[in-house]
C-alpha cells in the first residue's frame, strides 16, 4: 500500500476543508448579445440566501426589458456572479469592466464588497449602482462620483424603527443591548443607533460586537442575560439575523427583541412563531400600488414565490438604469451620472417617488417600521409583515429621515 | 457573581460541544476505520437538516428526528457501495477531492431541490423556553439534544466496546491485515460504520434545523469545526473525539465571555497548541497504516 504520513492527509484534509468554508462557486451567466452590464451579488457565506433573491430580480428584469427592445436596439447581456467576499469582489469588477466590456456594473448587498466595487468604478470611471449594501459611510466618507446608493442606509432604518418604538414608549429611559456585525455595516449600524439613544433618552446597557461567521449565539445569549436589559437590539445582516431570532425564540427571554436591520427572507427563514418585535423595511410584497402589484404578479408567476426586497432592489435599479439610458441614448458614465443627478424623480412601487440625491447620490424613499403578524391573521407564509405607517409621513419631505449635509460627511471629486 | 457567569458559560459550552461531537465522530470513525477523510460528511448533516424539515411538515417533530437519521444512513449505503469503497487503499488525496467533489454536487444538488434560499424551521412550542437549574439558565431545547447525545454516545460506546462488532471494527482500525488473515471481510463492517457516521452527522442536522438556518452551505460551515475537533481528539480515540468537541465548546464559550471577537478563532488556536505539545491529538492512538 502507499505509504502517505498521516501529516499529510491531515494537512490536505485542512486545506481542502478551509477551501469548502470558502463557498462553492455559484455563477449563472446569460446569454451573450450586446449592451454588456455587470452583475455582482453574494450567492454564498452569510448574505447568500438574500443575495439569490436578487439575482433573481435583476434577471426578471433583464429578460422584460429584452422581450421590450433592449437598451438603446441592443439586447441585455446580463453578467451575474457570485461576488464570494470584498476582495473577490474587487477582483470580479475590474475584470467584468476590463475584459467582459461591462459598461455599467450594479448589484452587492454587503457594505465592505461594495466598498471595493466602488473604488473599482471610480478607478475605471465606470457608473456603479450600489443596490442593497447599507452602510452610511458608502454615501458618506467614501462617497464617490461613479457610485449611485439603492438602497435605503443605516440611519433611515434607525430612524424608521426608532418611530415605531417611541410611539410605543420604547426608547425613553430604556437599556438596550446591542448585538452588532463585526464589519463596516455592522460598526456604522451602532454608530447610527448610538446617536438615536442619546438622541431619545434611552441608554445602552451593553454591546456584542460578532464576527460574520458565528452561527452558534448562545454564549452572547447568555451575557444579555446576565446585563438584564429593557430591550434587546440586533444590529446584525443576512443569516445571522435568522439564527438569532430563532436562537432567541428558543431561549425564550423576556426582553423584547427588536432590530434596526432586517431583509425579508431572513424573516421568512426564521420559522414559525420564532420572529417578533419592530424591525424596519425597505419594500414588502403586500405594499397596495399598481407598479408593485404587477412586478409581484410578474415574479410570482415565474419563480412560484413573491419576491423579496433584494428582488425588488435590484429589479427597479435595472429598470431604472435602461430608461436612463434610453432617455439619454448613451452610456457614457458622464452622461449618465449628469441624468441622475438632475434628480429625475422614479417609480419605485411606493406611495411616493423616489429621486437620486445629487450631492451625495443616494435614492432618498419611503421606509417601513414593521411588526410581526399574528398567524391567524396570515394569508400565507409569505405574509408575515404588518407595515407600520411609511415614514416620513406624506406631509414631512422625504429627506428628513435622510442625514442632511452637515450630517453627511460625502465630498466627490469631480 | 463573575464566577457564576464563566460557569454557566462552560456548561453551555458544553452543550455546544456536544453538538459538535455528533458531526465529529462519524467523521473520525471513518477516517480510522477506512482511511477516508470524508469531506462529504457536511453535506449529510445538511441533508439531515432538510430531510427533517420536510418530514415535520407530514408527521410532526418527533418522527422527523427519528427517520430523516435513518433515511441519510440509508443513503449512506449508497455512498460508500459504490463511491467510499474503492479509495480505501487509493492515493488519499484521490479520497479528498471525491469526498471534496460530492460535498459540492450535494450542495447544488439542495440548491436545485429546494432552492437557494434558506427554509423555514421552527421548534416545537412545547419545547421552547429556559429552565433555571439552580442559578443557571439553560434553553430546554438544547438540553435535549444534550440528552440525546449523551444516549447516542453511550450507545456507540457500548456498540464498539462490549459486541463482536465493535471488536472486529477497533480490529479493523490496527491491523486489516490481521483481520484479513482471520478470514473476516471488513468491507460489511465499513458499510455499517459509515451509515453509523452519516447517520449521526443527519441527526445533529435534525436536531439543529430548528435552531440555526437552514440553507444549502450549511454542511460546508459544519465541516470545518468537525475536522478541527477530530484532529484535537486524536484519530482512532472515542474519548480524544469527545473530550476534544467538549474542549473546543467549552473554550469557544469563555472565549466569548472575555474576549468575544477572538471567539471563532479560539478553536483554531486550540489545535494549533495541541498539536504543538501532541502531534497525534490528545488521545491520538499510534495507527499503523497512518504512520
Amino acid at each position: 500500500m502507499t505509504s502517505y504520513s498521516r501529516r499529510t492527509l491531515l494537512k490536505t484534509g485542512a486545506a481542502l476543508a478551509g477551501a469548502s468554508a470558502l463557498g462553492f462557486p455559484a455563477i449563472v451567466r446569460a446569454q451573450a448579445t450586446r449592451i454588456k452590464i455587470g452583475h455582482l451579488v453574494p450567492l454564498t457565506g452569510f448574505l447568500g440566501a438574500i443575495g439569490s433573491y436578487a439575482q433573481l430580480g435583476v434577471k426578471l428584469a433583464a429578460e422584460e426589458i429584452n422581450q421590450s427592445g433592449g437598451i438603446l436596439g441592443k439586447q441585455i447581456d446580463l453578467i451575474s456572479e457570485d461576488s464570494v467576499n470584498p476582495a473577490t469582489a474587487s477582483t470580479k469588477a475590474q475584470r467584468m469592466i476590463e475584459q467582459d466590456g461591462a459598461v455599467v456594473l450594479l448589484g452587492e448587498i454587503s457594505s465592505a464588497s461594495s466598498l471595493t466595487i466602488m473604488q473599482v468604478a471610480e478607478r475605471n470611471k465606470k457608473v456603479f449602482f450600489s443596490t442593497g449594501a447599507r452602510s452610511d459611510a458608502l454615501r458618506g466618507k467614501n462617497c464617490n462620483r461613479y457610485s449611485f446608493h439603492c438602497d435605503i442606509p443605516n440611519t433611515v432604518m434607525v430612524n424608521a424603527v426608532g418611530t415605531a418604538l417611541n410611539q410605543k414608549g420604547m426608547v425613553k429611559g430604556k437599556k438596550f443591548f446591542t448585538l452588532t456585525a463585526d464589519y463596516i455595516f455592522g460598526h456604522d449600524l451602532l454608530k447610527a443607533a448610538k446617536t438615536f439613544f442619546d438622541a431619545n433618552g434611552a441608554t445602552l446597557a451593553g454591546d456584542e460586537l460578532i464576527a460574520t461567521d458565528v452561527t452558534d449565539f448562545s454564549p452572547y445569549l447568555l451575557k444579555v442575560r446576565q446585563a438584564k436589559p429593557d430591550v434587546v437590539c440586533c444590529n446584525l445582516a443576512g443569516n445571522q439575523v435568522t439564527n438569532l431570532v430563532k436562537q432567541y425564540a428558543e431561549f425564550g427571554f423576556p426582553y423584547p427583541l427588536v432590530g434596526f436591520n432586517l431583509n425579508t427572507g431572513d424573516a421568512w427563514a426564521a420559522g414559525e412563531g420564532n420572529l417578533s418585535g419592530t424591525w424596519p423595511t425597505v419594500w414588502y410584497h403586500t405594499l397596495d400600488n399598481p407598479a408593485s402589484k404587477a412586478f409581484v404578479a410578474a415574479f410570482t408567476q415565474k419563480y412560484g414565490k413573491p419576491p423579496e426586497n433584494h428582488a425588488w432592489i435590484e429589479y427597479v435599479t435595472l429598470k431604472l438604469l435602461a430608461q436612463a439610458i434610453n432617455e439619454i441614448k448613451s452610456t457614457e458614465s458622464d452622461a449618465l451620472i449628469a441624468h441622475f443627478e438632475k434628480q429625475t424623480e422614479f417609480d419605485i412601487m411606493k406611495a411616493r417617488k423616489g429621486y437620486f440625491r445629487s450631492w451625495d447620490h443616494q435614492l432618498v424613499q419611503e421606509a417601513y417600521p414593521f411588526t410581526v403578524k399574528p398567524k391567524a391573521e396570515m394569508k400565507d407564509k409569505w405574509d408575515m409583515l404588518a407595515l407600520g405607517d411609511a415614514v416620513p409621513v406624506a406631509a414631512e419631505p422625504l429627506e428628513k429621515i435622510y442625514p442632511t449635509k452637515t450630517q453627511n460627511p460625502c465630498e466627490m471629486k469631480a | 457573581m463573575q464566577f457564576a457567569f464563566l460557569l454557566e458559560q462552560v456548561v453551555n459550552g458544553l452543550v455546544l460541544g456536544g453538538y459538535y461531537l455528533l458531526i465529529a465522530l462519524g467523521l473520525s470513525l471513518i477516517f480510522s476505520v477506512g482511511g477516508v477523510v470524508n469531506l462529504a460528511h457536511g453535506a449529510f448533516f445538511a441533508l439531515g437538516a432538510y430531510v427533517s424539515v420536510e418530514i415535520t411538515k407530514y408527521l410532526g417533530f418527533g418522527s422527523a428526528v427519528v427517520l430523516s437519521p435513518i433515511a441519510v444512513a440509508m443513503l449512506g449505503i449508497l455512498f460508500e457501495r459504490y463511491i467510499l469503497r474503492r479509495f480505501y487503499t487509493a492515493d488519499p488525496i484521490l479520497s479528498l477531492l471525491v469526498t471534496f467533489g460530492l460535498a459540492m454536487v450535494a450542495e447544488q444538488a439542495i440548491r436545485i431541490i429546494w432552492g437557494a434560499p434558506p427554509i423555514s424551521a421552527a421548534i416545537p412550542p412545547a419545547l421552547r423556553g429556559s429552565v433555571f437549574l439552580g442559578d443557571f439558565l439553560f434553553s430546554r431545547y438544547r438540553l435535549l439534544i444534550l440528552a440525546v447525545v449523551i444516549g447516542v454516545l453511550v450507545a456507540v460506546w457500548l456498540l464498539l466496546h462490549k459486541t463482536s462488532f465493535g471488536r472486529v471494527v477497533r480490529a479493523g482500525i490496527q491491523r486489516p491485515d490481521m483481520v484479513a488473515a482471520l478470514g473476516i471481510r471488513l468491507q460489511p463492517y465499513m458499510t455499517a460504520i459509515v451509515m453509523l457516521g452519516v447517520g449521526m452527522a443527519a441527526l445533529a442536522g435534525a436536531f439543529f434545523a430548528p435552531i440555526t438556518i437552514v440553507q444549502p452551505a450549511m454542511g460546508a460551515d459544519i465541516i470545518t469545526v468537525a475536522f478541527v475537533v477530530v484532529v484535537i481528539g486524536g484519530l482512532g480515540s472515542f474519548w480524544g473525539v469527545v473530550i476534544a468537541a467538549l474542549l473546543v465548546g467549552v473554550v469557544r464559550g469563555i472565549t466569548i465571555h472575555f474576549e468575544p471577537a477572538a471567539g471563532e478563532a479560539s478553536m483554531y488556536v486550540l489545535m494549533f497548541v495541541v498539536l504543538l505539545v501532541r502531534p497525534r491529538g490528545l488521545l491520538g492512538e499510534r495507527i499503523e497504516k497512518f504512520e
